[in-house]
């Protein structure tokens, strides 16, 4: 095994991670403020992939283009899950919030199982051919591409929470619901503006993932869990946290790939997330629950 | 005899009944029913009693069914003694898992992505084992369909449907036992108030392992039923996380923590989707995923509006307890 | 002779001192009230003798034996009860299913726990409300709940934390006169941790004051209540007697 490959698959683990932590990134903001256990992550990711793939297929359209009604799309339809269905269940126990989430999951994967079909789709687009030469490596055009978007994405999303009022305004509701609702703010709606931007996140996240990977109605419950792994791994309301952990996931996937057997990838981050469960739940960058 | 008591007599006699005048399809049917009746009953008691929430129960199955299949058909041992071999094994991994968590205090949905995390971590292990038949699956003699071979679990569907359903009576009546029992109790205790448990002398980490591992347990005797009726095992299928979320379905649509609710759920649910996929096909529509969608749906519709599930509505109406 | 002895106990929080070096006792079948202001560490003392979590240093000595550091269910099986400052009923179960738990650490079998259960719901005027839930009981019916929960587990020590609070006068007085019966029948012993004078002069045999984490005076009813330093730190605001 040269090193050349291993830098290869490396390089490749981590700019695949970048993307898988933008996803995360969704979940962290999603659970880090509305405390939401967002079952059907994975199912939004998935959606969002098809979303790609129709309007490719459709309109020609370029994913990174199509990144813009869509996020759009998913914005609006996060947006009405939050406002319209979960917000009643603030005040449920935990598990029946995350038995909804459940259901919505399983009516996402089937209902795109029913549309699509168990058959693989994809994208095609020239510069996923290409790859850039650095010195002896080789790395593949479309992956930076989908690389620097999300970390563009992501520093959107930072510079959202970190500057604006709204921002702000969400912040204090995941702090304290309490206080934010004595002081006036409009909770269920920064609820919904939180879970809309979550869904944002993965359907841009979705977006760039077609041009890696084939999709299938059953990459759903994976991806859900994937994102699990990789939130509490970089700690829960860490929004750098979700970012690293997913530039972990998918390098540790890559390598364990490379060193063990494709298919038995996942079972080294299923590993990892029981491992960080029980010695260190609050993960890398989180901080410890009150 | 108490009203509720009257009532069971009746529904088991026509269950006994049930084979000599129905098709072998609704036989399949009621046989899949009483199955998942009696793995949503096992499930209720982690988490209807102890207030566990477990989405990870197909590892369970999965290794209860692999380990009794893996006796006979490499060692030509028996299910009457390989499922005891299965309830070992399963008692222990609930416990290990239960220890894990309970020891480092992980609850509410960290524990549930615990659970599923080991049924991942299985099911991904499995598909590489040698032992296990890898992705290819485990495969058992086809039995033969007319004699009775209760003792190897060969025979034709009606011994299948008397065994699962002498099952779904057993489990039935030992959580009925349970509920009355000190140990009923306090699994309740803890679910409602852990903290208030202990001050009052319960050792709330031992009762909530023991919970784990008897739900454990008695989910593995559903795994090699599982083996022993289909014949074939796929690590993709048996460990797969709608496994869990189908074992989860009756008990949370029936009423989680109560006697009736998974047995109920699990009729209600299975009937009303294999009449939904009949229906279809007679349209001439032959459509894999809409049986999900649909427990999709029930399962939203119920969380929203019936949070307690459908049988405690209805025991207010019957004037019957739990 | 002392059934319960707390010897130099002491516990910080990351840092704060909650409780410096406290010493005191209570009698077998008498009542101690421990009184101060908010934040004074008497919680903390309750916690540490019901088990919730052990003292940094000192000797809890129940009935002659060494409990500091033991569990919360070992303690009460030794036969320390307690009732919660807010209320935690089992919401989801019944009034008497909610004593019958208690009870069953006693009883083996459900007949017995149950017989149990209704005799202590007797005496503290529950039984009309036995086959209710307890989400449904008024708040006074919550306390009274507390404490029968505790009083099923049979217990020789039982520690109150602030079981009058939010009572109205009349109600304040009936669960005076249930403790006092308890007391006197039973021989039951009550360490109670009180605002309400009202009721703590009624009850208690001896009191106990502490302020910032450290016991400033002890002693019977009537001096306590005219020691400078107590009334200095605590009892200038509440009067009532």
């Amino acid at each position: 095994m040269s090193w050349d490959l291993v830098a290869n698959v490396a390089i490749a683990g981590i700019l695949t991670g970048l993307v898988y932590g933008l996803m995360a990134l969704g979940l962290s903001v999603i659970f880090g403020v509305v405390r939401v256990v967002n079952f059907a992550h994975g199912e939004m990711m998935t959606a969002a992939m098809y979303a790609a793939v129709v309007l490719f297929s459709a309109f020609g359209l370029d994913p990174f283009l199509a990144t813009v009604p869509v996020a759009a799309a998913f914005f609006v339809l996060g947006y009405a899950l939050q406002a319209g269905v979960i917000n009643p269940f603030i005040t449920r126990p935990e598990h029946s919030q995350f038995m909804l989430l459940v259901a919505v999951a399983t009516i996402l994967v089937n209902a795109l199982l029913l549309g699509f079909g168990p058959d693989a789709r994809n994208v095609q687009v020239d510069y996923q051919l290409e790859s850039f030469a650095v010195g002896r490596l080789l790395i593949d055009k479309a992956r930076v591409f989908a690389a620097l978007l999300a970390v563009v994405a992501s520093a959107g999303l930072f510079a959202f929470f970190r500057f604006t009022l709204a921002g702000k305004a969400i912040r204090a509701c995941a702090d304290n619901y309490l206080g934010a609702l004595v002081v006036g703010l409009n909770v269920k709606h920064l609820y919904a503006l939180t879970f809309g931007l979550g869904a944002a996140c993965v359907a841009i996240a979705g977006c760039m993932m077609v041009l890696l990977v084939d999709v299938t109605p059953v990459l759903g419950p994976s991806y859900t869990l994937l994102a699990f792994v990789i939130v509490i791994v970089g700690g829960l309301g860490s929004m750098s946290g979700a970012l690293l952990g997913g530039v972990l996931i998918g390098l540790s996937e890559a390598m364990a790939g490379l060193l063990i057997q494709p298919s038995a990838k996942s079972m080294f981050s299923f590993g990892l997330l029981i491992l960080v469960l029980l010695f260190r739940p609050q993960g890398l960058l989180g901080r410890k629950s009150p | 005899m108490s009203r509720a008591a009257a009532l069971l007599l009746v529904l088991l006699a026509l269950l006994a009944a049930f084979p000599a005048f129905a098709s072998s399809y609704l036989l399949s049917v009621v046989t899949l029913i009483l199955f998942f009746a009696y793995a949503g009953q096992a499930w209720n008691v982690m988490m209807g009693f102890a207030g566990q929430l477990s989405l990870g129960h197909s590892l369970y199955v999965g290794v209860g069914a692999y380990a009794a299949a893996i006796l006979f058909t490499r060692y030509g041992i028996g299910p009457w003694a390989g499922v005891w071999v299965s309830i070992g094994v399963c008692a222990l991994l609930g416990a290990a898992i239960g220890f894990l968590a309970f020891r480092f205090g992980i609850s509410g949905v960290y524990f549930a992505l615990l659970t599923i995390a080991f049924a991942e971590f299985t099911r991904i292990g499995f598909d590489h084992l040698a032992i296990t038949g890898g992705p290819g699956g485990l495969f058992l003699k086809v039995s033969q369909r007319d004699s009775w071979d209760l003792l190897n679990l060969r025979g034709p569907p009606e011994m299948f449907y008397y065994v699962i359903l002498a099952l779904a009576a057993g489990a039935f009546l030992l959580c009925r036992a349970l509920l009355g029992s000190r140990a009923g109790y306090y699994w309740r205790a803890i679910r409602e108030n852990e903290e208030a448990a202990q001050a009052l002398g319960i050792n709330t980490f031992r009762w909530k392992l023991l919970a784990v591992m008897l739900s454990a347990a008695m989910t593995s005797v559903a795994g090699v039923f599982n083996a022993f009726y289909y014949n074939n095992l796929f690590p993709e299928q048996i460990f797969h996380i709608s496994r869990s979320i189908e074992i989860i379905l009756g008990p949370v649509i029936g009423g989680v923590g109560t006697l009736f609710g998974p047995v109920i759920g699990a009729a209600l649910l299975t009937s009303l989707a294999d009449a939904i996929t009949e229906a279809l096909a007679a349209l001439g529509w032959e459509v894999p995923g809409v049986k999900q969608v649909f427990y999709g749906f029930v399962l939203f519709a119920v969380v929203m509006f019936l949070p307690n599930g459908i049988w405690p509505a209805i025991a207010r109406r019957l004037g019957v307890s739990r | 002779m002392s059934l319960l002895r707390a010897q130099s106990l002491t516990k910080s929080f990351r840092g704060l001192k909650a409780v410096s070096e406290a010493s005191f006792e209570a009698p077998e079948g008498g009542i101690v009230a421990l009184i101060g202001p908010n934040g004074a560490g008497k919680t903390t003392c309750f916690n540490m003798i019901a088990g919730v979590f052990a003292p940094d240093s000192g000797r809890i000595v129940f009935a002659d034996k060494e409990i500091q550091g033991q569990r919360a269910d070992q303690v009460c099986a030794a036969g320390v009860g307690r009732t919660f400052q807010i209320v935690k009923p089992f919401a989801g179960l019944s009034v008497l299913d909610n004593v019958m738990v208690g009870s069953f650490l006693r009883e083996k079998t459900e007949s017995g726990a149950r017989r149990v259960a209704l005799e202590v719901l007797a005496k503290l005027r529950l039984e009309p409300k036995a086959s209710q839930p307890a989400s449904a009981l008024t708040l006074p019916d919550r306390k009274r709940l507390e404490v029968a929960r505790a009083l099923a587990t049979r217990p020789r020590l039982l520690l109150l934390d602030e079981v009058m609070a939010g009572l109205r006068p009349t109600e304040c007085d009936e669960m005076v006169a249930v403790f006092r019966e308890l007391n006197r029948a039973d021989g039951l012993t009550i360490l109670l941790i009180e605002h309400v004078m009202r009721a703590v002069m009624a009850l208690a045999q001896s009191i106990v004051v502490l302020h910032h984490g450290e016991i400033i005076a002890r002693g019977a009813p009537a001096e306590v209540v005219r020691n400078p330093a107590v009334l200095e730190c605590y009892l200038g605001e509440e009067t009532e007697v």
